[in-house]
């Protein structure tokens, strides 16, 4: 030990003298310390994966546009989501919490729905409930959607996280291909065609027979049989994997549906470059199921037409996919500003609305979208031909059940979409895809002892 | 029989001609793709491929260059600190430990040869959570430091050195210095230094690529955005998610990304070139 | 004589341990710390279960048996697969270019514009080159409608979908990227040979391929066995090109995951342990290939240039 810290003492004598010839000693930090003797903090620190939190809390919290007036300042921290880097710096800081000086400590972080119990676990108590914070759920967010205050909930129904977005997902077609195959496009007579997966499967046959694909890939499908599981992946307390029939179901559809051909066989996954393809004009792919954000920040940018081309209508299965949840850090030296936060992005209904206005989001404001929906006159999307989305997202919303959520599941949903992948191309048999993925999940998560599949 | 082997040289020199060619060819098409998509929108890159370039380059660019939340210019201000100085440190320390271990003899010279060459082997990765336990307790977490500092021990760069030497440096040429009374450092500085320049224009143009490029280490110990090295800044902008989805921007990120070290490379590959046909010391 | 110069030596032997002081403290503080770490909890049970850390509990050899159960000898298997298709032709092609570019009969053209573009693929950063490629040569990239075209092909190609086109990629992307390394590299050790010899060999009659086998190829031996110990480094720690062409699944069927990426998977799910026994594996095995490498080019030789360059240098010394 006592020659690790001289060779350390030595090490540091070198790293002076090698820095001086090298001109970049000016990366110590710039300690700011204040003389201000307020109670609260003076820096207020926020990880996140992107700017979209920074430009939801500027629009609504405007006292914080960088320096708020009684001075604390906002640090935004922003690491990619890519390959699991945020999480990664995330937990890292969060292990180093209690250690950290006042102003480095985290105040607040986000996290997404596939993730979000991860950090809302009771025993790793990481978020502080709300209810800690001076936040009554019960009314203060009253208006929120239930299921995204059960998504933010422990394992004991306290509510450790907010949302100001919830993401239910609809049906995007395109109208030239309904017009063409079904003579209509008017979105109520194309959702009765899509209104349950019976339905929606001769729908399927007859835009084959055309020369259409329903949809573009196994995986745009996922999210809708993927919420309506009816137990976790994994039961709090255990370390066994239980695949839900659910997801049983998803693989046996996928599999009937590829080899008929109902996908666009030229796409794997999502989030390439084809399945971006798919999008465009030139593409035979009639519908994607999206959410509010898919529509307006993936399809619009990939569709390449002009405007008023495609519509949304009712999915075949109600689904929610993403959202963003804001978190109270266990530590925090800025309690004050930091419920102050979260009541203004997430639990104020003009806030929210205003929210809707700028960035397009649907909210999380049962009463304010509903008037959303009535408002044509506001919320027409051009892009949609002059439709209100909010009308249709509405309905979906508040009949969302969300299913029961674990720490597991934004690697046991990547993993078997990737496993089994390989199996709806023909490269593997099922058996192989499910000892694939069982491979692949003890590898990400090593405390699992085992995997069960139904039946 | 002259005219014979004339005849066939020629025919040698053509096809040398056309391998190069088209191996230039395949080296060049990358870079030409990535810069015509870097002109065009992301629409327009949806639409498919198009061999002509298209007339978004500067809105791309000023895309990259005016988001707020991708500090371009810092960035690539980083990658230029960080592997300028391993450059420096990684090919002086380098031949100075080569220099050492092929000039003078000492006890455990062979036991120090095998081991750089045994350790010559270890992946980066395989230390990767024990370096940053290590940098995180000297409190280097989060600086640019532990992106230089270790490049000091680079054993491959040591074992390149070690061969030029082996075949360019006459120890009588040490010895002349030693009877004109140069100092042991004079001597590697005026003379081991000046006969190692080719060797070492080449292992810094490649010290300095491998860290310009580096992503592994950087993302592991870089966390606040003003010391972002410019692969982390282009990962960031590929996970911008739904967000900021344009194709035509990241095109452009790599474009811009890649310019500094084309640029540094043709300056200094010059000088490469140069150095080699110099040849170092011939008796 | 050898009295004298032996006693002359030890004057100045601290100096030798000065010099290589620098490298030998980084490596200790860097690399060697670490890797004790590494090391030791290779026989622990240590890992992150969401965020909270099991372990580390000592459990002996435990991890290093299971992953002998695990598929690490197929990852191991692809590496070296892909590892030798962007190996064969990279030092073919370097040797055969390095040659030429230093032929003086073959009168090339534009060397010094040939000599710039070979080594511009080395620039480009693994990753962003590897998104590059993904994007060029999906299904509905333009790779396929250049064939479709052409009308070379009449349904576009599945190059990432196969076994044969994922590894055959990543092999291409290999060469390309490091073939210009390798001839500059080749190109400054022939140089580094005395025009005399060759101008003696010219005398002699000897021919070009002769004197490329005879004569190039030995004394260039020391730069060969750097290229090769560097490429089986390189190809040991081949990491971003497959994991971001097949978006870290080694797709189809892990049949293009590498022993790194392997242990990515490890060091993502922050399994210390784990990460810790593959990595002491794979030190060990590299070890192992490089010490064969090592020998076979540089001492069993009989007329390895080692021995030459002693006795070269003993000669010049006698003379002196």
């Amino acid at each position: 030990m006592r020659k690790r810290l001289l060779s350390m003492a030595l090490v540091s004598a070198m790293l002076v003298s090698v820095l001086s010839g090298c001109g970049a000693g000016k990366d110590s930090d710039d300690s700011k310390k204040g003389t201000d003797n307020a109670e609260e903090g003076k820096v207020i620190n926020i990880y996140g994966w992107n700017d979209e939190f920074f430009k939801r809390v500027n629009a609504v919290y405007p006292e914080v546009d960088k320096v708020s007036k009684d001075g604390t300042e906002i640090h935004w921290i922003i690491n990619p989501n890519k390959d699991g880097v945020y999480q990664e710096k995330l937990d890292q800081a969060l292990r180093n919490q209690a250690d950290a000086a006042a102003d480095d400590k985290i105040d607040m972080f986000l996290a997404e729905t596939d993730y979000v119990f991860k950090y809302t676990d009771e025993e790793a108590d990481v978020a502080i409930p709300l209810t800690e914070l001076g936040i009554n759920p019960g009314e203060d967010l009253a208006d929120q959607y239930d299921f995204t205050k059960i998504t933010a909930s422990d394992a004991s129904g306290n509510q450790r996280a907010s949302t100001w977005q919830c993401c239910p997902g609809l049906l995007v077609y395109r109208r030239d291909i309904a017009k063409e195959v079904f003579g209509t496009d008017d979105p109520v007579k194309i959702g009765e065609k899509v209104k349950d997966w019976k339905v929606m499967k001769e729908t399927a046959e007859e835009l084959k027979s055309k020369g259409y694909c329903a949809f573009a890939s196994y995986a745009d499908t996922f999210r809708l049989y993927g919420n309506s599981i009816s137990q976790p992946w994994v039961t709090q307390g255990e370390t066994v994997i239980k695949v839900d029939k659910k997801i049983m179901d998803w693989i046996k559809d996928s599999k009937e549906w590829k080899d008929a051909g109902y996908f666009d066989k030229t796409v794997k996954g999502q989030w390439n470059d084809d399945w971006n393809k798919s999008m465009g004009s030139k593409s035979k792919v009639f519908a994607f199921l999206f959410p509010a954000w898919g529509i307006d920040f993936t399809l619009k940018p990939n569709w390449d037409g002009a405007d008023g081309a495609w519509a949304v209508t009712n999915p075949p299965q109600e689904y929610n996919w993403g959202g963003s949840y804001v978190i109270a850090c266990r530590g925090t030296d800025n309690p004050k500003h930091v419920k102050d936060i979260i009541m203004a992005v997430t639990g104020n209904k003009d806030n929210l609305l205003k929210i809707s206005k700028d960035y397009l989001d649907y909210t999380n404001t049962v009463s304010g979208m509903r008037e959303a929906a009535k408002d044509s006159a506001t919320y027409a999307s051009d892009f949609l031909g002059g439709q209100n989305t909010f009308e249709y997202f509405a309905p979906v919303a508040e009949r969302i059940q969300i299913a029961p959520l674990s720490a597991y599941d934004q690697g046991c949903v990547e993993l078997l979409q990737n496993a089994f992948s390989d199996y709806f191309q023909g490269k593997v048999d099922f058996e192989k895809a499910k000892s694939n993925f069982e491979t692949a999940v003890i590898e990400r998560y090593p405390d699992i002892t085992e995997i069960q599949w139904p039946e | 029989m002259m005219r014979k082997s004339k005849w066939k040289s020629r025919g040698m020199s053509i096809f040398a001609h056309l391998v190069l060619i088209f191996l230039s060819f395949l080296c060049l098409f990358f870079f030409y793709i990535l810069f015509i998509n870097a002109t065009h929108s992301h629409a327009e890159l949806q639409k498919g491929f198009s061999a002509l370039p298209g007339k978004n380059l500067l809105k791309n660019f000023l895309n990259v260059a005016n988001d707020g939340t991708f500090p371009m210019v810092r960035g690539i201000v980083n990658s230029l600190i960080v592997s300028g100085c391993s450059a420096a440190i990684c090919t002086y320390f380098s031949s100075l430990t080569a220099y050492g271990l092929f000039v003078y003899d000492f006890k455990f010279k062979k036991a120090a040869f095998t081991f750089i060459m045994a350790i010559l082997v270890m992946p980066t990765q395989v230390t990767a959570m024990g370096f940053l336990r290590l940098v995180t307790n000297m409190g280097m977490y989060d600086s640019l430091l532990p992106l230089i500092i270790p490049s000091i021990a680079s054993p491959a760069v040591f074992y390149f050195m070690y061969s030029y030497l082996q075949s360019s440096l006459p120890m009588s040429l040490v010895e002349a210095a030693r009877i004109d009374g140069s100092g042991e450092f004079r001597t590697f500085n005026q003379i081991g230094l000046p006969i190692m320049k080719p060797a070492i224009a080449v292992q810094a143009i490649f010290t300095f690529v491998s860290s310009w490029n580096n992503y592994f280490v950087p993302a592991l110990v870089i966390q606040s955005k003003d010391k972002m090295t410019v692969p982390i800044l282009v990962a960031t902008l590929r996970s911008a998610d739904y967000m900021n989805f344009d194709m035509g921007k990241i095109y452009m990120m790599i474009t811009v990304a890649i310019i500094p070290i084309i640029i540094v490379y043709l300056f200094l590959s010059k000088y490469i070139i140069a150095g080699v046909t110099l040849g170092g010391v011939k008796e | 004589m050898v009295m004298g110069e032996k006693r002359k030596k030890i004057n100045y032997s601290k100096w030798g341990y000065i010099f290589i002081l620098p490298f030998f403290i980084s490596f200790f503080i860097f690399s060697f710390i670490p890797l004790a770490d590494t090391i030791r909890y290779s026989f622990y049970e240590y890992y992150r279960s969401g965020i909270k850390e099991i372990g580390p509990n000592f459990i002996g050899l435990a991890n290093y048996i299971s992953l002998l159960k695990s598929d690490m000898f197929k990852y191991a298997g692809n590496t070296f697969i892909l590892w030798m298709i962007g190996f064969i032709p990279q030092i073919v092609i370097a040797l055969v270019l390095a040659s030429w570019f230093v032929d003086a009969r073959l009168k090339i053209r534009g060397k010094q514009f040939f000599k710039v573009v070979i080594y511009l693929p080395n620039l480009i950063m693994a990753s962003a080159f590897a998104m590059l490629f993904f994007t060029m040569f999906s299904t509905n990239g333009p790779i396929n409608s250049i064939l479709t075209a052409f009308g070379w092909i009449k349904q576009p190609i599945d190059f990432l979908g196969s076994v044969f086109g994922t590894r055959s990629l990543v092999g291409l992307m290999n060469f390309l990227m490091w073939f210009g390394n390798t001839t500059i590299m080749l190109m400054a050790a022939i140089m580094g040979i005395s025009p005399d010899i060759f101008e003696a060999s010219e005398i002699d009659g000897c021919g070009g391929l002769q004197r490329f086998f005879y004569i190039t190829l030995p004394l260039i031996r020391p730069i060969l066995a750097y290229t090769l110990i560097t490429s089986i480094i390189g190809g040991l720690q081949m990491f971003d090109v497959p994991q971001i062409l097949t978006d870290g699944q080694g797709a189809p069927d892990r049949t293009s995951m590498t022993l790194i990426m392997f242990l990515n998977s490890h060091l993502k799910s922050k399994n210390y342990g784990m990460a810790g026994s593959l990595s002491v594996y794979l030190f060990i095995v590299s070890s192992i290939l490089c010490f064969i490498t090592y020998r076979i080019t540089n001492n069993d030789d009989p007329d390895g240039s080692k021995a030459a360059a002693k006795k070269a240098k003993r000669e010049r010394r006698n003379k002196v």
